[in-house]
């Protein structure tokens, strides 16, 4: 230890800028959960009192962390990864059910969720591999590999079911990217996300007759010197009008309705008013309902504790996933924006620690933890706010959820302590 | 690049946020949402209605419990329906259907089963409401009815339609308010100000405490009890006089302008339309267009005054110098319009103005008319005179009184006539007529008691008013308290007045005085039409009295018209006279004339145009 002790040359931006999150977090779990009779901030049997407990067993973790050797972390990665993977099995035998999900255990006084847990050990697991000195993610083996570490989280946790869970490991291959997995894989998601969504609002004729306009006016305004040639280009048209073809047939029969019915209402594609109401009511109540409470509270917001619908429990889940509305609601646009800045700066800052990193292994975990949080951050926030399909995953800091915090800042607290120690690492 | 890729993807989706953020709490965000937010609810406490008192404070109208029996359909659970039923007294049709309608207006909230349940089957069913969960009773007020009279006067309370509920945002859906009568006029001193609790609901509408700690609520202020200045004794007894007989009764205190009695007949009585037969019972009403109970005719009938009016000319004629009241005019069992002669019932001979009055003689005032007419230049001048005296007795216009109805009755001008006849194309002797209170002029009998109680005052009255007295401080409009002069100067009253007097003592009502009380009166006999499926035939006349007594010093002043009932003297004047006595004496002493007027009814009278057969009218026997 370099004798500044545990918490030496940690960031303390980044703590700051954390603790301000899981703050103003708690702040809206007090109001969404406050009912008339309760009146200490610390009684455990309120979510707001188990938040709080829940948040002194992160603290507990995260002094755990800062205690242990970084080094540890890095060699004990694989044998995480293996814990977490057996927990997830596990749950296919010994899993608690809640809300239709086996994705819990029970431990008595706390329901533990492993998928929260193997987010960070998957993260880690990634990075060892990745900065391994045999590893080349420029072979496709490697990159298979890579792949397997990735998607074998996300096989098992998809059954549970927990489709928003599994979604986020999807979220690590931006630390591929990072590492020189080629872009245009990301490319190609790119193209199939549109593809897929044009499909659906347009129809495959008008997608293929988009497409070959498109390769005609690419090829009407090309530089002269730039050859591209033509067998390939065709051959992408075709695949894409395949796939165009093979869009319907798997939205009509692969889908269930309730899947439909998101697509439906996300991308606009119910004409029918009355229909598109139905669907609004019940597949979009949630967002319906969080839509009008943001709505509710203009630029000021209706103040702390004021807020009607949060009070009236009109936003089902606003406690753990609609956490952001309430703070639409109570604090207006002016507290979302503060909400929406403090992140992205977080999450910048972050960026900035992780390039500073001399060991590959630092970097690479730093960019799976940003990108873990940036991805619950879009897709919580995206959701709540109406712009994509319901999923449901937390909001990090913010959620109501003991696994949730601790686990997030542990995953957090973990770079941290790596970035503390970063000065070591060159020795 | 790649070190860029995730920084500048966290960039944008921040301005993608902030962009739909944006729309939704700036653009899409209006201030009054807080009106239409599911999640307050107002709660709203009202304050008991005010009681109405009649002039010497004996109770009208008060208000009653009634029992609604509510039901939440989800809190059900299985019952004995038929015994609830029998106890409900519905049958078992009844009960499914309205729980049917629950169910489908919310599972959650309370409906109303069965509305408004008596005491006595609210007693019954609350020693075993307990047996049946899921329902419930909720107390409510209702109007309570200490008389069977006055139901046009006192008018009722309904729901307010959709129309009062865009235009005053003081009413919510549902509420009741006045609609008619005094319940109409007095509604905002009556109904006080409802208190507003404001809920904090849930998404299932569930209460979960008060919205901002009570911080907007406010409590209600009771309505005011008023008083007014009908005699509750003396409108029963009209009301009991007027059985069976279509028209309307006015007494009005000349000295204060108070209305003492506004009777109409048919009427009914007010409990009809409280409670749960309230809408059949309206419907009845409402829809009966023949004998049409709730058309007030004591305020809306506009029928030709009659002879009555011969009192105005008479003063009109004074005061414009014409005559004296020694001046005379020849009957000759009629008078001469050219070359025909209109007839007249007075018997003939030479009329001075006294006997003019009392024999209700037309030729004499005909000649009246003329005179008055000829004193101008141009008959135009002369009708512009007539006009503004007949009218500064209240004719021919709103009288301004604080009823939520009225008639404005007709005195016609120079302009009526223009259109009528075209320009100068007509004089005195077109319009002779109006003399005799027939031809193109009307009043309600409002107006001619009012006419009445200005001559009774010799030359002044007070708007006609319904109010006494509001809640403890008691002021009402001042308008109630100023005098309204005539054109008439106060000495020109007295040999009218005699004339009036000597109606009873040699004249037309001559079999209708009353022991040591001098009255001054005039009857009224007016010939009417009317149009039957486009068929114009003429009915028996309009019985119209109008008097006041005592003459030395008036306390009341009546003016009854009775729809088809012959000679002035006939039913007008028998039950202005039995309302006279029972009015200034308390009693009546000739049982003999109050058991012909309460048994006499005119229904033959009423069902003759609509029989089919043809039919005589004014007929001598009663």
């Amino acid at each position: 230890m370099s004798g500044k002790g545990p918490f030496g040359r940690i960031d303390w931006i980044s703590v700051i800028l954390y603790l301000l999150l899981v703050f103003i977090g708690w702040i809206n779990i007090y109001s969404t959960s406050l009912t008339e009779t309760d009146s200490s901030i610390f009684d455990f049997s309120t979510l707001y009192g188990k938040q709080l407990f829940f948040f002194g067993i992160a603290v507990l973790g995260i002094i755990l962390v800062l205690f242990v050797e970084s080094s540890f972390f890095e060699r004990f990665s694989s044998i995480f990864y293996m814990v977490s993977i057996v927990l997830l099995l596990g749950l296919f035998v010994f899993g608690k059910t809640i809300a239709g999900a086996t994705s819990w255990y029970d431990l008595g006084f706390f329901n533990l969720q492993p998928s929260e847990l193997a987010k960070m050990t998957t993260a880690l697991a990634l990075a060892k591999f990745l900065s391994d000195i045999q590893t080349d993610i420029r072979t496709r083996k490697h990159q298979m590999y890579a792949l397997v570490i990735i998607l074998l989280p996300a096989l098992l946790i998809l059954p549970q079911p927990d489709p928003g869970s599994s979604l986020i490991y999807f979220s690590l291959f931006f630390v591929l990217f990072r590492e020189g997995f080629p872009l245009y894989y990301l490319g190609i998601l790119l193209v199939t996300v549109v593809l897929f969504a044009t499909t659906l609002m347009f129809g495959t004729v008008w997608v293929t007759i988009g497409l070959v306009i498109l390769a005609l006016l690419i090829y009407t305004f090309k530089r002269a010197s730039v050859k591209i040639p033509v067998l390939p280009v065709v051959g992408v048209i075709i695949v894409s009008i395949l796939f165009s073809l093979s869009v319907n047939l798997v939205y009509e029969h692969v889908f269930e309705q309730r899947h439909r019915d998101r697509f439906a209402l996300w991308l606009s594609l119910e004409k029918d008013e009355k229909k598109l109401e139905e669907i609004r009511k019940t597949i979009g109540y949630n967002t319906y309902q969080s839509e009008k409470a943001i709505e509710s509270g203009g630029f000021f917001g209706k103040g702390f504790l004021e807020g009607t619908r949060t009070k009236g429990d009109f936003v089902p889940e606003q406690h753990t996933d609609y956490i952001f509305s309430s703070v639409g609601e109570e604090w207006g646009f002016l507290g979302t924006v503060t909400v929406i800045l403090l992140f992205s700066i977080f999450f910048l800052r972050l960026i900035h620690l992780a390039e500073r990193q001399k060991s590959d292994f630092s970097r690479m975990y730093g960019y799976g933890v940003i990108s873990i949080l940036v991805f619950h951050y879009f897709i919580n926030i995206g959701m709540v706010i109406g712009l994509l399909p319901t999923i449901g995953v937390p909001l990090p800091f913010f959620s109501y959820g003991g696994s949730g915090l601790i686990f997030f800042s542990m995953l957090l607290f973990i770079f941290l302590k790596l970035d503390s120690n970063r000065l070591k690492d060159g020795i | 690049m790649k070190k860029l890729l995730l920084s500048s993807i966290i960039v944008i989706i921040g301005f993608t946020f902030i962009g739909r953020l944006s729309y939704l709490q700036l653009f899409r965000f209006s201030p009054d949402q807080i009106l239409e937010d599911p999640a307050i609810k107002k709660i709203y406490d009202y304050p008991e209605r005010g009681y109405i008192y009649d002039r010497d404070g004996k109770l009208m109208v008060g208000n009653q419990p009634a029992y609604d029996v509510m039901v939440i359909p989800r809190e059900v659970k299985p019952l004995d329906t038929l015994e609830f039923c029998s106890l409900l007294g519905i049958d078992k049709a009844t009960f499914v259907s309205k729980m049917n309608v629950a169910r489908h207006y919310s599972p959650r909230l309370p409906s109303v089963l069965v509305p408004q349940l008596s005491k006595e089957d609210y007693a019954k069913l609350q020693e075993k409401m307990r047996h049946f969960t899921g329902f419930y009773i909720q107390k409510r007020s209702l109007r309570y009815y200490n008389t069977h009279s006055a139901a046009n006067v006192l008018g009722y309370i309904s729901e307010v339609n959709e129309w009062e509920l865009k235009n005053n945002p003081y009413y919510v859906a549902g509420e009741l308010k006045g609609h008619t009568g005094i319940e109409k006029q007095y509604e905002e001193e009556l109904r006080g100000r409802k208190g507003v609790k404001h809920i904090q609901k849930d998404r299932f509408n569930r209460d979960i405490g008060p919205y901002k700690e009570g911080k907007l609520d406010t409590l209600p202020k009771p309505g005011n009890e008023i008083q007014i200045t009908l005699d509750k004794e003396l409108q029963e007894y009209g009301e009991k006089l007027m059985h069976g007989k279509r028209g309307g009764i006015v007494a009005i205190e000349p000295k204060s302008g108070e209305i003492l009695a506004l009777i109409s007949g048919p009427t009914y009585d007010p409990a009809l339309l409280v409670g749960r037969e309230r809408s059949k019972n309206y419907s009845k009403l409402h829809y009966d267009s023949i004998a049409k109970p709730t058309w007030d005719r004591s305020i809306l009938a506009q029928p030709s005054p009659g002879s009555p009016f011969k009192t105005l000319n008479a003063l009109i004629a004074l005061q414009e110098g014409v005559v004296t009241p020694e001046t005379t005019f020849r009957c000759y069992h009629g008078f001469y319009v050219g070359n025909t002669l209109r007839g007249c019932h007075c018997g003939g001979g030479v009329r001075d103005m006294n006997s003019g009055i009392y024999q209700s003689c037309n030729a004499y005032f005909a000649g009246v008319f003329r005179k008055i007419y000829d004193k101008y230049p141009t008959t135009d001048q002369g009708m512009d005179a007539w006009e503004k005296h007949m009218k500064s007795f209240g004719l021919g216009g709103y009288l301004g009184t604080d009823l939520p109805t009225g008639a404005p009755g007709r005195i016609p001008d120079k302009g009526y006539y223009d259109k009528w006849y075209g320009d100068g194309r007509w004089a005195a002797s077109t319009i002779i007529s109006n003399s005799i209170g027939q031809g193109e002029v009307a009043a309600t009998p409002l107006q001619l008691a009012n006419m009445t109680a200005a001559i009774a005052n010799r030359g002044y009255f007070y708007t006609p008013h319904i109010i006494k007295k509001i809640g403890g401080s008691g002021a009402i409009d001042p308008k109630y308290t100023e005098p309204n002069y005539t054109t008439i100067d106060r000495k020109h009253f007295d040999p009218v007045i005699e004339g009036m007097a000597n109606v009873y003592e040699y004249g037309t009502a001559r079999w209708l005085k009353i022991p040591g009380v001098d009255i001054a009166g005039k009857t009224g006999t007016v010939e009417n039409f009317v149009r039957i499926d486009g068929e114009r035939m003429q009915l028996t006349d309009h019985s119209v009295f109008v008097c006041f007594a005592p003459v030395e010093n008036p306390q009341i002043a009546i003016a009854v018209y009775i729809e088809n009932g012959y000679f002035g003297a006939r039913y007008a004047g028998h039950i202005a006279s039995l309302l006279i006595e029972k009015y200034i004496k308390g009693e009546i002493s000739r049982t003999d004339l109050e058991k012909k007027m309460l048994e006499k009814t005119l229904e033959h009278e009423y069902a003759k145009p609509y029989s089919g057969e043809p039919f005589k009218i004014n007929q001598r026997e009663w």
